[in-house]
């Protein structure tokens, strides 16, 4: 294999572990306040399909990646509603979410499956950093959305470990009556992670469909939203891993694609199936190495009710 | 005279199916030790948490300093300089103690100086002598320093009235001394202090003032001049009380359970039994005193085959039961009452019916794959006769009975087994004083039928009144063994503190 080969493998590892990387940031931070969210495969799909809508109609990828936030927002918007004002089951609630974010998403895109895109994510290689041997190739020959995302891991990492909210947050995740009992809302809190987490998969999904494949197709994700959730595992619950495990599962995605271009006879099928059973061994690996214990938030998935015992 | 610095007014407080407070009036002034006396149950806990903002009040008012004020959430409570130690810590496990501390402190600045919060925590720990290691996680921390954190992260608030929910219940007699020392030098500064107890004793060592509660009503108050210990117990109790159990001359026979040198590792993997021996023959009961923590749940576990022995031997019977399964153990008669009642003891959704069949689905109640209903039923209801359990009916979910009739449902279960050897984890705790007389009873039954009894507890007068022989615990080691006549109150103190006779610290 040449390095040029080897090259584009990594630089296409990092494209498509982008999407990977912001549902994975997304859900990073909405567990650590104690919620699980099954809903960012339901997330990403209405993100995609709203992002793609807004930036044809606008004619600026930027607008498609405001208008999934938003969407994605809204989506997070009704799971929070349902787990932490109705304390209803975190798991229920995220399939319902992913559900109706199928569903709904399939219906609103129904006229512009296989239409050409009006507004794209173009590759920029940046002045200087690009020319960086074999580094510049990898990783300053990206769209913006990459570069975004280089600044958001140190970002999410520094305010969960160094500042007073960050404490807060994880606190919540571990033990949120004692946070409550501190006087901090809880409630309110918890609201504001879950939607950030749903902002963070509906940018995930607009990259799908603005960046990575410029197009709109029903089901488009995948299953990706899964293998994000299933990262968050691998990740222990931080921002770094999570963007490790990202480029990671990204590189198996380019590699499997690759392979399939090179005309290996291996099948189709059995190649793109590959990031999804790296997923499971990854799970069993990294249980196995822990004694069968995660580093999981110690009350993530219990609802919260400050009158309950 | 001086206004009060908090004044609770007419306070009620309904849970679905309880009236935890009914119209009560309490009024806190500063400089003075405040105690709320009352039995498990009569609301202490609930009056107090509703002064925290983190109960709303069914009816009531609450007035600071004379002024009507709102408390809907524990923000407000600690804007109104008000501070609690729960009963049940609030502290974050996979913290430090600095990050437990700033947790409380809203409005420091956005990045986090641990280092300034560092070292206020030393300041103020020197000037109160309350010494912790700010950067020790939680979890690493015994029960007594996890309440010294609570009670620095009050005092760095500067709260002004200080409220600790039975903060004697984890520490031992010097802990406790130093306490109350802590208290009145926080008193002493100007501070309204609330002692949550049901120690009478403790009360009447430390309080300037008491207020007495018995099932959600205050039964009266009295002043430190006032205080008459007879009087005290009848606001308590409703009656007079009885702790003189008629004990029949102890007939012991052979050794049924003999420990030798057993170690055992904790559920964090820390030493958590170390060394430990001891024998216990045939109709005596072995108790194990100790400040909750220091290894007696893990002891009891090892026993019962729950946790693995990493080192020594444990013969019961004469044979060699090292490491052998809870079923194993179970059916050679070794039965173990475990200090969570409705999470190992029984299945809190399941009917009584269901729980008694539980443990021998593979004896009596069993014909093959088949439950035997009506031997199961018929069980059931005997036990209920025979412990005089009060429920609804034996199908109904045991967790909707109070905790005295749990607690005989699950003695009851295991008596019926007719056991050789019993492991009961503080059985009455929780309990009011009538449950507490049925449960001790029954097991001073059970020795009369030459079982052996190991008994863990953290009340002395407990031990005193039920054990023959008595070994202290601390940090997983057994410091001493009496028999119960040479009991002496100090000394056991001290070696539950891990103080030895040589005057060295045990560790
Ligand atoms: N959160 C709650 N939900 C339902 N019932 C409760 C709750 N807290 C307390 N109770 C009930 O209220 C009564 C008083 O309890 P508590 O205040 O804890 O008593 P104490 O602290 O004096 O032992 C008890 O009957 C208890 O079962
Ligand atoms: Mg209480």
């Amino acid at each position: 294999m040449s390095e040029d080969f080897i090259v584009s493998l990594l630089a296409a590892a990092i494209t498509m572990g982008t999407p990977l990387l912001y549902a994975a940031l997304g859900e990073v931070i909405c567990e650590r306040s104690g919620i699980i969210n099954l809903g960012v495969e339901g997330m990403m799909l209405i993100g995609a399909c709203v992002g793609f809508i807004a930036g044809n109609s606008f004619g600026s990828p930027w607008a498609g990646v405001a208008a999934a936030i938003a969407a994605g927002a809204l989506l997070a918007l009704i799971h929070a509603f349902l787990t932490v004002t109705l304390r209803a089951n975190q798991v229920v609630s995220g399939l319902a979410v992913t559900l109706f974010g199928t569903g709904l998403s399939g219906y609103l895109g129904q006229d512009y499956v296989g239409q050409p895109a009006g507004a794209v994510f173009g590759k920029i290689a940046l002045p200087v950093l690009s020319d960086i041997p074999v580094i510049g190739s990898i990783l300053f020959k990206q769209d913006a959305l990459v570069y975004i995302s280089y600044f958001l891991v140190p970002l999410a990492a520094w305010y969960f470990y160094k500042t007073r909210s960050g404490l807060f947050l994880r606190a919540m995740g571990e033990n949120p009556a004692a946070v409550d009992a501190a006087g901090i809302n809880v409630f309110r809190l918890r609201y504001l992670y879950i939607i950030v987490g749903g902002a963070l998969a509906g940018v995930a999904g607009a990259y799908l469909s603005l960046a990575y494949a410029p197009s709109w197709l029903e089901n488009m994700t995948a299953g990706r939203g899964w293998i994000a959730v299933a990262l968050v595992i691998f990740a222990l619950w931080d921002p770094w891993r999570a963007m490790a495990g990202s480029y990671l599962f990204g590189g198996i995605d380019a590699l499997g694609f690759n392979l399939q271009v090179l005309g290996l006879p291996v099948s189709g099928f059995i190649l793109n199936m590959l990031p999804y059973i790296f997923t499971v061994l990854v799970l069993v690996l990294v249980l196995k190495r822990r004694g069968g214990r995660s580093a999981a938030p110690q009350a993530l998935g219990l609802p919260y009710d400050r009158e309950e015992r | 005279m001086v206004t009060p610095l908090i004044s609770m007014l007419g306070i009620t407080k309904r849970f679905p199916g309880v009236i935890a407070n009914n119209k009560i009036n309490l009024e806190l002034y500063p400089g003075e030790i405040h105690a709320l006396l009352g039995e498990n149950g009569s609301g202490k806990s609930t009056l107090m948490s509703i002064l925290t903002g983190l109960y709303q009040p069914t009816e009531g008012k609450i007035l600071v300093e004379g002024k009507e004020t709102q408390f809907s959430s524990p923000a407000d409570a600690i804007k109104n300089g008000i501070g609690m130690v729960h009963q049940h810590f609030k502290l974050i496990e996979s913290f430090t103690v600095a990050e437990n501390i700033a947790l409380s402190d809203t409005h420091g600045s956005f990045k986090l100086d641990t280092a300034q919060i560092e070292a206020d925590i030393a300041e103020l720990s020197s000037y109160y002598g309350l010494k912790i290691d700010p950067h020790a996680h939680v979890w690493q921390l015994g029960v007594s320093e996890k309440q010294r954190v609570e009670i620095l992260r009050m005092l760095y608030h500067k709260s002004k009235v200080l409220i600790l929910d039975e903060p004697t219940a984890v520490l031992t007699p010097q802990e406790t001394r130093e306490l109350f020392i802590n208290l009145r030098k926080m008193a002493d500064n100007g501070c309204a202090v609330v002692f949550i107890s049901h120690k009478l004793n403790e009360v009447e060592e430390l309080a300037d003032r008491i207020t007495v509660l018995r099932s959600g009503v205050v039964s009266g108050h009295m002043t430190k001049e006032e205080i008459n210990r007879a009087s005290l117990i009848k606001m308590m109790v409703g009656r007079e009380l009885n702790t003189n159990y008629d004990r029949k001359e102890s007939h012991t026979g052979d050794v049924v359970l003999k420990l030798e040198k057993i170690s055992a590792l904790g559920d964090m993997h820390t030493l958590a039994l170390d060394n430990v021996s001891f024998k216990i023959r045939a109709g005596e009961i072995y108790g194990i005193a100790g400040v909750s923590g220091n290894g007696q749940r893990e002891l009891a576990e090892v026993i019962a085959g729950m946790r693995l022995a990493m080192g020594g031997k444990m013969y019961f019977g004469g044979d060699d039961f090292t490491n052998k399964t809870p079923r194993e153990k179970i059916e050679a008669g070794i039965s173990y009452v475990p200090e969570d009642r409705l999470g190992t003891g029984l299945a809190p959704n399941l009917s009584s019916v269901d729980n008694i069949i539980l443990k021998e689905y593979n004896g009596r109640f069993a014909e093959g794959w088949r439950i035997k209903w009506q031997a199961a039923v018929s069980a059931a209801k005997h036990t209920v006769e025979e412990f005089d359990i009060k429920q609804g009916s034996i199908y109904q979910p045991v967790k909707m009975m109070s905790g005295g009739n749990i607690q005989k449902l699950l003695l009851g279960r295991e008596i019926a087994a007719k056991p050789k050897l019993m492991v009961v984890l503080y059985p009455v705790r929780g309990l009011d004083i009538g449950a507490i007389e049925a449960v001790h009873k029954l097991l001073l039954k059970l020795k009369e039928q030459n079982t052996a009894i190991l008994l863990v507890s953290e009340e002395l007068e407990e031990i005193a009144a039920l054990a023959d022989r008595v070994g202290v615990m601390f940090a997983g080691k057994l410091m001493g063994e009496f028999a119960v006549q040479d009991m002496d109150i100090e000394k056991i103190g001290a070696l539950m503190a891990g103080v030895t006779e040589d005057g060295g610290e045990g560790k």
